[in-house]
């Protein structure tokens, strides 16, 4: 289990209490989701309706499975639609 | 040469052949989404709404049933309820339910045994509406009198108190902005409107859809996503995905319009209704232009500081984008785009996703980022010009690099936008002379590199040629760059490797050909699956010599010895192999699927020459140049012509296209000779330049290159007029009137 930061875009500081960074304990992307909205519940719809998370600069839309370490860059998006 | 200056020593990767859908095509014999047919098939037909925003009071459908030829009539009752989220929208949008939403919205649908009698029955179908109120512009949807489209459509990103159109909202940036501006030299802001463009593929959407009574069904349909299509029509029907099967047409231009679903479950609704009898619908030109997905329209406020030496201080921008009336305006990646070529300190980020009565958009190439693009781009050329800097020098000063912070978060990681730059700087084009009435425009643009779930097999048949079966359709030249990279890591000819694109049946979920993805995810999948087979064969060799596996090397399209300490055996080509393998184990093949990593994004610059005619307004493009990062070009001339088909369009969208609405809210350019696509005699030869930073997360470099090209016109173009003519416009497109009024005004 790693301790992570996530970046949240800052649309959603007022569903964190005015973080835009957040701390969780977690060893995946599903976890460090389920984390965020142990944290703060008030992301639940958010992440329900779909989004991207770019780890490490690689943008994924779902992945729960993948594997994030200490020190990995995490950033929270809009989910990514390409043409 | 690449520039990196890395390996490039490559038998087939970099080389032009024929590509394997030429023939087909030039000859006719390519089965395309309507030219696809089955015994006692049925043809459809749609009943549209001329109102952009009504009330459904009563639907009667009794005389179009009682015409003879006529097998099955389906409205929303057809349809199950309950559904939630983006299966509602999909729903609402392929049928409509309590309201119109916009011009061109399906009302009913009927089933015939002819197409004229299908549309004789629908025009025989009397429907009672209550016309309501409708906007349409993305800033008149959101003042406060604005009609409402639809209450409680905003979702959880929706702070209280926003005007009720507004159905998402996003902010990010980092930064002091206010620190930023206060230590720039310049800081200037303006707004720039784009209108809504459409994808505008040849090809109309159609398909065949067969529905049983045991809900057993099959589509043949044109499209860039048969998993996509499966997924939706079951969301929007309520059937089990397994159970139906979706077999892609090929493709006559998609541009990302074809991700997603329109008519395609009214073909299975009807079919079922029908007794299982298959329903082909084809649409018209004018139905796809009034009731598919164009992209969004957009209207956008940017605000730059920038230092007298061309440094950047900081940037804001605030879209507001409507993407008909369902959410889904691609204003977040308009955002994430148009400050991406730039390193920033300082920026800061706001965007509104804004219902209005227009057709529910859909992704068009680059989705977002042309708008993004015009915005950004275009400021920062006015203030290179107000400070008298050269707009190239601007870029290449700002521009981000390798382990710089984006602008949207997540550090880059390999890029290429200074080769890029360094590109344009060289070319010839920039020192051409320009003469009266004549200017030049430079833009940057970008896009990202989509992964998404990737399923890929291939098999060795008995003579040694190779199969692969993949389920991205070939919209841009897949089918090509992926027999060159098959073929290149086995050691065999391009023409023993042939691409399939699959139906559902036979591979795992594979998201469509989008986001630039098929040449990298279903490329990297299709080598990974060729591992396999070649570790197979290896290990027949081996089983043959008696000698350990590991021991056994894949080279020159054989099995080999490894080294001197493995024995000395003749190399055992890929023929020799596969022509016993019935009697050495059985079938050779190899799979593969994930969501492949090591995306690699795509920078890129176009330059363009342009002459106004100062009588009418109308620019011509002189000369145009696209320089962009490929990683490395698997087909350059597919490459080429991903780069020219982006600039195209773009052009189209700067000078030409929109959708003109009339003061009822119906479109009053629903066909080609009112939407003006460009032509061949509008433009010259699009000049390319490919540069090639190889992308370290494919094993061949590859980044993704459809989308970015489309970006950088707009801007472009706006800067050239401007140099052309002293006018600036900032709300596309600019046709010769909008052109002519801003010089009449200049002059004023």
């Amino acid at each position: 289990m790693a301790q992570v930061d996530v970046h949240l875009w800052a649309g959603l500081r007022r569903l964190t209490e005015g973080a835009e960074v957040v701390t969780v304990e977690a060893a995946t992307i599903g976890e460090m989701l389920d984390a965020l909205v142990q944290a703060h519940p008030g992301l639940k719809p958010i992440l329900d309706a779909g989004i991207s998370v770019a780890l490490n600069g690689e943008i994924y839309n779902g992945a729960r499975h993948r594997a994030i370490a200490e020190g990995d860059e995490i950033y929270l998006m809009q989910r990514m639609k390409g043409g | 040469m690449a520039k990196d200056g890395l390996n490039t020593e490559f038998r087939l990767v970099g080389t032009r052949p024929n590509r394997p859908d030429g023939l087909d095509k030039v000859t006719g014999r390519a089965r395309y989404g309507a030219d696809f047919s089955l015994p006692g098939m049925l043809h459809g037909a749609v009943l549209r709404s001329p109102h952009a925003h009504a009330k459904i009071l009563k639907i009667d459908t009794s005389k179009a049933e009682a015409l003879d030829g006529v097998k099955a009539v389906v409205t929303r009752a057809d349809f199950p309820e309950g559904l939630e989220g983006e299966d509602w929208n999909l729903q609402e949008n392929t049928m409509a339910g309590d309201k119109v939403l916009y011009d061109g919205h399906a009302v009913a649908a009927v089933a015939a045994t002819s197409k004229l009698l299908a549309e004789e029955a629908v025009r025989l179908i009397e429907v009672e509406y209550e016309v309501l109120p409708h906007v349409i512009d993305v800033d008149d949807a959101i003042k406060p009198d604005a009609p409402v489209i639809r209450e409680g459509a905003s979702d959880a990103s929706v702070p209280e108190g926003m005007p009720p159109n507004v159905v998402r909202y996003m902010e990010f940036g980092r930064g002091d902005l206010e620190a930023g501006f206060a230590a720039a030299d310049l800081v200037r802001e303006n707004t720039y409107k784009t209108e809504a463009t459409h994808q505008g593929y040849i090809e109309p959407h159609a398909c065949v859809g067969q529905m049983g009574s045991d809900a057993k069904g099959e589509m043949w349909v044109c499209t860039q996503g048969q998993w996509f299509i499966r997924k939706m029509c079951c969301a929007v029907l309520g059937l089990e995905a397994s159970q139906l099967r979706v077999t892609p047409s090929e493709i006559g231009g998609g541009f990302g319009g074809k991700t997603t679903i329109f008519m395609e479950p009214l073909s299975l609704a009807l079919s079922r209704k029908a007794n299982g009898r298959p329903v082909k619908i084809v649409m018209s030109r004018s139905e796809v232009l009034r009731a598919t997905g164009p992209t969004a329209s957009g209207s956008m406020d940017v605000k730059i500081g920038m230092k007298k030496d061309g440094t950047l201080t900081a940037a804001r921008a605030e879209f507001r984008m409507q993407g008909g009336a369902f959410p889904g305006a691609p204003v977040d990646m308009a955002l994430y785009c148009g400050f991406a070529p730039y390193k920033l300190d300082a920026v800061e980020h706001v965007g509104y996703d804004v219902l209005a009565n227009r057709p529910k958009c859909a992704a068009y190439r680059a989705p977002g980022s042309p708008m993004g693009a015009f915005a950004v781009e275009s400021l920062i050329d006015e203030m290179c010009r107000e400070l008298g800097l050269d707009p190239v020098e601007v870029r290449m000063k700002n521009a981000v690099r390798e382990g710089d912070q984006s602008s949207y978060g997540p550090k880059f990681g390999s890029i290429g936008l200074v080769e890029v730059l360094e590109a344009v700087k060289g070319h010839s084009n920039l020192a051409e002379p320009l003469g009266p009435n004549q200017g030049r425009g430079v833009a940057s643009g970008y896009w990202f590199n989509h992964n998404g779930e990737t399923s890929v097999s291939m098999s060795i048949a008995a003579d040694g040629t190779v199969q692969v079966s993949v389920g991205t359709p070939d919209i841009g030249g897949s089918r090509a760059s992926l027999s060159l990279m098959v073929a290149e890591h086995l050691g065999i000819p391009y023409e023993d490797v042939r691409v399939n694109v699959v139906e559902t049946g036979s591979l795992g979920e594979n998201e469509p050909t989008h986001g630039s993805r098929a040449t990298f995810a279903s490329g990297k999948a299709a080598i990974l699956s060729t591992d396999q087979a070649i570790k197979e064969m290896c290990r027949r060799a081996a089983n043959e010599w008696g000698i350990d596996p590991e021991a056994v090397e894949w080279a020159d399209g054989a099995a080999q010895p490894a080294g001197p300490n493995a024995g000395k055996f003749p190399p055992m080509s890929i023929k020799e192999i596969a022509g016993k393998m019935g009697e050495t184990g059985g079938p050779i093949s190899g799979h593969h699927e994930s969501l492949p990593e090591g995306v690699g994004a795509s920078f890129g610059a176009h330059v363009v020459d342009v002459e106004v005619d100062p009588e009418t307004g109308l620019t011509k493009i002189l000369r145009y140049l696209v320089v962009q990062d490929a990683g490395r070009a698997i087909h350059p001339s597919y490459v080429e012509g991903q780069y020219q088909g982006g600039a195209v369009q773009g052009i189209g969208w700067a000078l030409n296209e929109e959708y003109i609405y009339g003061e009822d809210g119906r479109l009053q350019n629903p066909i080609f000779l009112d939407y003006r696509i460009p032509v061949a005699s509008d433009l010259p030869m699009i000049d390319t330049v490919i540069v090639e930073v190889p992308n370290p997360g494919h094993p061949y470099g590859v980044r993704g290159v459809g989308e970015t090209g489309i970006t950088p016109p707009l801007p472009a173009i706006a800067s050239a007029i401007h140099q052309a003519t002293g006018a600036r416009l900032r709300h596309l497109p600019m046709t010769p009137q909008k052109v002519r009024a801003a010089m009449k005004a200049q002059d004023s």
